[in-house]
């Protein structure tokens, strides 16, 4: 369950139109539990998209981010067939990935 | 002093009544940000998956499964249900119709489906929540309009209109509680008033929906349970009759309506 | 010809015999869950007689008698005392737990009171299916006034029958000791409830 992500990549013409979901909390440290306890900190700090062996989309998020984030980009060059991967790396060095074709 | 004092309250009732408006207004602008774009999308794809993956015992898909249009016709499906079936001798929603098809066609014990149909938290989603999804969403655009010819039809809406109004629990509470009012809020969450038309309609046509505070899809179905659990009353059983006699209460009530799903929700 | 007769007499017979009574259907529809036992099904005189729809409420000879015996029924503190502590009556008020099958039967329940009521003004997340309690202070601890709201919490039903806010005294929802101390949080001039908001400085 942890680190899985959901991809869908479509070709519309001349762009690729990506739309990934990921399973996270993202934390932002500054909520309290039940019993008045910080929850510490627990969010993406960067994800990478790559078309083939290409990168596309790099970027650093935090805790502005709400949980279990939706990602949705354009990238051109791309054709049916072709692999696109997500990954992302958290602050506690944890991972997640997917990958999928380009239908 | 007073004068300004008072003033001054009145500044800040303004704004705190624009903080709580603004909530509204938030939202939606995050809706319209959004578009079409809607994370249920995936759970739809494996709702899909499982309407054409042999299953059960008899190792046989969905194929044949009648939802009210035909055997394994599933545009506009959604929208004319709740319905009788002949074949049941009940009037039925579609997680009572899908418990049918999957005991009759595929050979599944009735047990072995309510084990677990609905998500835990944390959770990724269950097969009859991406079954609703997928097929809720192909009638999309269509307007709601479930049949009222059959007496155990009008029966249904009966019995539903009465659940509605029925009080119990140690808080009394009833469906009408929340939702016999126009324009009222628990807490921040709007309600809708769902024993009039436009009510119902911005209820019924925006289920099943991805709610982001859960990261799931969740059905007209589980929303009712999950009502009846804040009511302080016992679990409702997926496609029971009372489930069956409220969505048809609804779905009478929101007749006329386009559905637009998958909604998206908090 | 008998065939449409028939039919005709189907349909205006009243559909009760078509399927069951909202009690029956409820029990056949649902299962005990945790402390969300099936007894809770079972209607009592008040739920029974206010399980209408707005338009069929009215007044009637029932409603008033229901309403009396409420009254009756009221059950005031032994000790003569009704003010607890504010503080821990907000804590009551923000906490909308208890009762559920999802919920501790251990904990203390909550009285929810925000998700209906505007109390302190501070709080921005309360709800309105019923009038705001800010300010509720101002009318001072008479007599009266004490009986009135003790009332109010334990059984509304005693004033104003069939309304939605639950009995929290006559269902047993709320201790005795956190009817006191929502009464504090109500009628305590120390309360946040009572205290306009500071705008210069707040």
């Amino acid at each position: 369950m942890a680190g899985r992500i959901r991809i869908r990549a479509q070709q519309k013409g001349d762009v690729t139109e990506v739309k990934a979901l990921m399973r996270h909390p993202m934390e932002t440290g500054q909520r309290k539990d039940q019993a008045g306890e910080p929850i510490p900190a627990h969010f993406i700090e960067e994800v990478t998209v790559t078309h083939n062996d290409t990168v596309v989309m790099h970027g650093y998020w935090g805790a502005a981010v709400s949980a279990n984030p939706f990602l949705g980009l354009r990238f051109d060059g791309g054709v049916a067939g072709d692999t696109v991967s997500v990954a992302w790396i958290d602050n506690k060095g944890e991972t997640g990935n997917g990958k999928t074709t380009i239908r | 002093m007073k004068p300004m004092m008072s003033g001054l309250t009145a500044m800040l009732a303004a704004t705190l009544t624009m903080v709580v408006g603004a909530e509204q207004g938030v939202f939606d602008e995050y809706r319209a940000m959004m578009g079409d774009d809607n994370p249920a999308i995936f759970v739809i794809d494996e709702g899909e998956e499982y309407w054409f993956e042999p299953a059960g015992p008899n190792q046989v898909t969905f194929e044949q499964c009648d939802l009210g249009l035909g055997a394994g016709v599933v545009e506009g499906a959604y929208a004319q249900l709740p319905r009788y079936f002949s074949d049941a001798d009940q009037v039925m929603d579609l997680e009572a119709r899908l418990v049918f098809c999957m005991v009759e066609l595929q050979g599944r014990t009735r047990e072995q489906i309510h084990a677990k149909p609905y998500s835990l938290r944390g959770d990724l989603g269950t097969e009859m929540e991406a079954l609703v999804v997928w097929i809720a969403e192909q009638s999309s655009g269509t307007a709601v309009a479930p049949a009222q010819d059959h007496p155990k039809e009008r029966a249904m809406y009966s019995l539903g209109e009465r659940l509605f109004y029925y009080r119990a629990g140690p808080h009394d509470f009833s469906c009408a509680t929340c939702h016999g009012q126009a324009d009222k809020r628990i807490r921040l969450q709007a309600l809708a008033n769902l024993s009039t038309h436009e009510g119902a309609a911005e209820a019924y046509t925006t289920w099943p929906a991805y709610r982001n505070s859960e990261g799931l899809v969740r059905t007209m179905g589980w929303r009712m349970r999950d009502c009846f659990r804040q009511q302080r009353l016992p679990e409702l059983i997926m496609g029971s009759e009372a489930s069956v006699a409220l969505q048809m209460f609804l779905a009478v009530n929101a007749a006329g309506a386009d559905m637009a799903v998958p909604g998206l929700k908090r | 010809m008998l065939k449409h007769l028939l039919i005709a007499w189907f349909l205006v017979t009243p559909v009760s015999g078509l399927a069951n009574s909202a009690a029956d259907s409820l029990i056949d529809s649902m299962t005990a869950k945790n402390q969300a036992t099936m007894d809770r099904l079972q209607q009592d005189e008040v739920q029974r007689l206010c399980s209408k729809s707005r338009a069929e409420e009215g007044g009637s000879d029932a409603l008033a008698a229901t309403r009396e015996q409420a009254m009756k029924r009221i059950e005031y503190p032994i000790d003569g005392q009704y003010l607890g502590d504010w503080a821990s009556g907000a804590k009551v008020a923000s906490n909308g737990r208890g009762l559920q099958y999802s919920d501790d039967p251990e904990a203390p329940n909550g009285g929810n009171c925000y998700a209906c009521h505007q109390l302190d003004p501070r709080e921005v997340a309360f709800g309105t299916l019923g009038p705001s309690l800010t300010g509720y202070g101002a009318r001072g601890q008479s007599e009266p006034v004490i009986k009135y709201t003790w009332v109010k919490l334990w059984n509304t039903h005693a004033y104003n029958i069939c309304s939605h806010m639950p009995r929290f005294g006559a269902q047993g929802i709320l201790t005795e000791q956190q009817l006191k101390d929502v009464m504090a949080y109500l009628l305590d001039p120390d309360s946040p409830v009572n205290q306009p908001i500071d705008v210069l400085n707040e």
